[in-house]
């Protein structure tokens, strides 16, 4: 039986572009590196153990051309005091950005052209250090191609979020990849919401030094669209990552969180909620290492599915050889609506230190028929019941959001979104 | 205690404690016989002579071809969590028999005296009315029927003329394509067939011996049937075969032995399992696996390559899989359950251990297809030394096996920080009616645990030895009485030098 030849990205037209107009030469060595390192790796086949539940051809060859199937855009946090940065087909769009009180905020299109900047020190470096031991040449494609995003560096404990807002309208792709750096003693909270592109590919690079404090929520829409997104993140001594993804009624989303705790003490969590009916494939794929001293990780994944809709859950711990007191945490669980749905999972340990405390569990079933009876017998209706119990379902990943008001809205926008639909 | 010769720093506990262990196979000797070897290699020619030893018809000869012509173009799997040197193929016997086997021996009266004091020392008597080793005789006549094979032929099988008389046959599969071609033809390679895996279809072509088992419907097998397999020539594989057919509401238990000599060379062992339930038939299956682990440093030891499966293929079939994995430098192993007929049950209790530099990768696939089927997994690994431990499972709910149902639980102890234990569960589920739980931990010895020991009185060893076997409680209880007391004790010495 003959593997077929992994193919070969071709970035060639599209990098020189890239690579060639990089005028300062940190920019330009990593942006070649990464294209060496795409295409020695070759993109993702579907042979390869890492896609063994999504097909990657979709977000390689796969055009995408939006019908009109777009709804109507729900405000979240319409109530938030937030800095709000707006993209606009995958384009910062112009104007200027916000003044933030203790942090900076660039365009990567500025940073990566200065000689001499913090960024040169981040950018790529963590998804380089992430290739390993799974490539993840997409990601690679990213740092070689990107030339727009964010580049944020805390330095204070912020007083509001910072929301990124996109808007995406035709068919635009879109190559975005965020730098951001929380300094020792900072915190901050980080929104995304909208649509990069009808096909994005976004990566986010996140150093949190001792004492630092992450917080990232993201909300995933937007029928037909093919999102896949990498965050890479390094946490240093007792600091804090926390992140959470709602997703609902994208076509194809495939979210790979990559953590890596360096520093004694650190606190990591990822969690996820989506709600996918029909046509929805949507995996998450979670990478923890720990390679330190009595750090805490945990990863809450909720899958709500129907009418043919697919889940996927990958997630690994790697506990390193010297990385005692480990307490990692794993959890993922379905709720299938009807039988056409399907629920994949590989929830994963890898364990070389002794002295630790790690559990995953995984589970998947019909909503419970005697929580439906109750509610029916209380004069609710099915579908109100369905739904009341499906909320209930997904409220403990959104539990995992730190700030109650940002986890009211995350609620409150679910609760609408099940109301339309 | 003499410390003159210990480097500085190294106490005279830790030299006991190596010394213990160097000394901790039981199995470890040789037998002394004149053998016969085929060729060293694999080719064509050495399949053709296989199966004229055997003396086996032509249509099992084609089958062994198509497998060897199939197997040439196999690539080795590499994804599992061990790491070996590569194996040469061409570096090692195919089949090895006494030579006092060259003519079969008509009953145990023959067999070469050696061979049956060989089987004498490791525990298994072949005379009838006996017991397996270490158990009072209980009320009543429990017997069992043993088949012995050693390198790559049956050299006795037990019983077989009680067993004939309620219509079980039980004899080595040599026998069986010579005496049954039609049950052989029915059903060999339905289970695992020829192309399943690289390891499977190489033994498909290079089988030389195992054991046959079919209960008649509505068999209740009076006996417990039990194969022990021995390894003793040297750079010599084992290839083995089993083949187990439970008929419409008929029942066996079969347990499982294996130990080999200690060598410096690892030794190749790739067998294949294949169990058949019909309508309401179970199956009770029970390994103890004790091959050579190898040494302290890693060195020598059994490759276990083995693929194991049962298919479920009748309504409210049966089949109960148990395993203590306490031996080999390799193992490489998945008994698995097809649920193909509805309501059809998949159990599977291991534990596995893996000391020094042994490296395991072994769990389950549950495959449910029928409606209404469960399945259980309870798998308990522990790992010390330098070992590495990986629990890989597979538990997939079809869309037609509605109403179904999967509890999975896996636990890993790590006793010592230089060894690794790895969970790598596949879940998938295409149907909404059914449910599946999976849960898995990784901790270490329970200090509170071992204290309680220690503090009346227990050496330290002994104490973790106790706590492990609580670990190991609910897999142990499901394996047969004589088994269970062999694994309690394999469970200890397995551990033996791991602490401190």
């Amino acid at each position: 039986m003959p593997i077929p030849e992994r193919k070969k990205p071709d970035l060639r037209p599209v990098s020189d572009e890239t690579v060639m107009s990089s005028s300062v030469a940190w920019a330009k060595e990593t942006r070649s590196k990464a294209v060496a390192r795409a295409e020695s790796q070759g993109f993702p086949s579907r042979q390869d153990e890492y896609w063994k539940y999504t097909q990657p051809d979709a977000f390689i060859s796969e055009q995408v051309k939006l019908t009109s199937r777009l709804r109507p855009e729900l405000e979240i946090f319409s109530a938030q005091t937030e800095y709000l940065i707006n993209f606009e087909n995958g384009h910062l769009s112009s104007g200027r950005l916000p003044s933030v009180v203790g942090c900076d905020v660039e365009r990567l299109g500025e940073s990566t052209t200065l000689d001499s900047h913090w960024i040169r020190d981040l950018y790529g470096q963590l998804e380089l250090a992430g290739q390993n031991p799974v490539e993840r040449s997409l990601a690679a494609v990213n740092t070689a191609l990107a030339t727009e995003g964010v580049v944020l560096r805390a330095t204070g404990i912020l007083d509001h979020p910072i929301r990124i807002h996109s808007v995406s309208k035709g068919n635009a792709d879109a190559i975005v990849h965020h730098v951001i750096k929380v300094e020792a003693g900072a915190s901050m909270t980080l929104i995304e919401t909208g649509q990069y592109g009808t096909r994005a590919n976004i990566v986010i690079e996140v150093d949190v030094a001792d004492t630092g404090c992450f917080h990232h929520i993201r909300v995933q829409d937007g029928v037909e669209r093919h999102i896949h997104s990498h965050i890479f993140a390094r946490l240093g001594k007792m600091s804090t990552f926390k992140s959470f993804t709602l997703t609902s009624d994208v076509k194809l989303t495939r979210n790979e969180c990559v953590l890596e705790l360096t520093g004694d003490n650190a606190n990591a969590t990822v969690a996820g909620a989506c709600l996918g009916d029909g046509e929805f494939h949507h995996d998450d794929t979670i990478f923890v290492t720990h390679d330190a001293v009595n750090c805490e990780s945990r990863q809450v994944f909720k899958k709500v599915l129907r009418n043919g809709a697919v889940g996927v859950f990958q997630g690994k711990i790697l506990v390193k050889s010297g990385a005692q007191k480990t307490d990692g945490y794993q959890i993922s669980q379905s709720l299938l609506l009807d039988d056409d749905s399907q629920f994949l999972a590989k929830p994963e340990l890898e364990i070389y230190a002794d002295d630790v405390a790690c559990s995953h569990g995984s589970t998947s079933g019909a909503i419970d028929d005697e929580a439906l009876f109750y509610l029916r017998s209380r004069g609710v209706s099915h579908t109100k019941a369905v739904d009341l119990l499906t909320l209930s379902f997904v409220a403990e990943a959104i539990q995992e959001i730190e700030d109650d008001t940002l986890a009211d809205a995350i609620l409150n926008h679910l609760t609408k979104a099940l109301e339309i639909r | 205690m003499d410390n003159v010769l210990v480097k500085d720093g190294v106490d005279a506990e830790t030299v006991e404690a190596v010394k213990v262990l160097s000394g901790t196979y039981k199995y470890g000797w040789d037998t002394d016989i004149e053998m016969e070897y085929a060729p060293k290699g694999l080719s064509e020619d050495i399949v053709r002579l296989i199966s004229s030893k055997n003396d086996e018809p032509e249509w099992m000869l084609d089958w062994r071809l198509a497998a060897y012509r199939r197997w040439l173009n196999l690539k080795v799997p590499e994804w599992a969590m061990v790491d070996y040197p590569k194996i040469d193929f061409q570096d090692q016997y195919y089949y090895a028999r006494p030579k006092s086997m060259e003519k079969k021996p008509e009953s145990l009266d023959d067999v070469d005296p050696k061979l049956l004091e060989t089987y004498k020392k490791l525990g298994i008597p072949l005379k009838e009315q006996a017991l397996l080793a270490g158990v009072e005789a209980p009320e009543g006549e429990r017997k069992v029927a043993v088949d012995a094979v050693f390198d790559s032929v049956s050299v006795g099988t037990t019983f077989q003329k009680e067993l004939m008389e309620a219509g079980v046959i039980f004899c080595s599969i040599s026998e069986a394509i010579k005496d049954h071609p039609e049950l052989i033809r029915k059903y060999l390679g339905t289970v695992v067939p020829v192309s399943d895996n690289y390891y499977a279809t190489l033994n498909s072509a290079v089988f030389s011996d195992g054991s046959f088992v079919y209960i008649p419907p509505g068999v209740r097998c009076p006996m417990e049937l039990s194969t022990y397999f021995r390894i003793n020539a040297e750079n010599t594989g084992q290839f083995e075969r089993t083949l187990i057919i439970a008929d419409k509401d008929s029942y066996v238990s079969y347990l499982e032995g294996c130990t080999a000599p200690k060598r410096d060379v690892a030794q190749l062992h790739a067998a294949v399992v294949e169990l058949v339930l019909l309508d309401d038939a179970e199956i009770k299956y029970s390994t103890v696996q004790n091959w050579f682990p190898g040494d302290e440093n890693g060195k020598g030891g059994i490759y276990n390559f083995v693929t194991k499966r049962a298919d479920c293929r009748g309504k409210r079939s049966k089949v109960m899989w148990t395993q203590v994995e306490t031996g080999s430098a390799v193992t490489w192993k998945y008994p698995s359950c097809i649920l193909r007929g509805s309501e059809s049950q998949g159990e599977f209790y291991s534990i596995a251990i893996a000391n020094n530099m042994q490296q395991a990768d072994t769990g389950t696939k549950m495959i449910h297809l029928g409606k209404n089927t469960k399945s259980r997994i309870v798998s308990k690994g522990i790992s010390a030394g330098k070992a590495q431990n990986t629990y890989r499972g597979l538990v997939s709910m079809h869309p037609k096996a509605k109403h179904s149902r999967n509890y999975t639980q896996c636990d890993s102890l790590l006793i010592g920080d230089k060894c690794g234990a790895h969970t790598v569960p596949y879940i998938e589920v295409k149907n909404n009616s059914s449910r599946v739980e999976h849960e898995a931990t990784t901790s270490k010895v329970d200090d509170d645990q071992l204290f309680y020991c220690r503090s009346r009185g227990m050496g330290e060893e002994d104490a973790v030895a106790l706590v492990v076997n609580g670990f190991c409680k609910e897999v142990l209880q499901a394996l047969p009485m004589e088994f269970a007391m062999e694994a309690q004790q394999l469970v200890a010495i397995s551990l033996e030098g791991s602490v401190g």
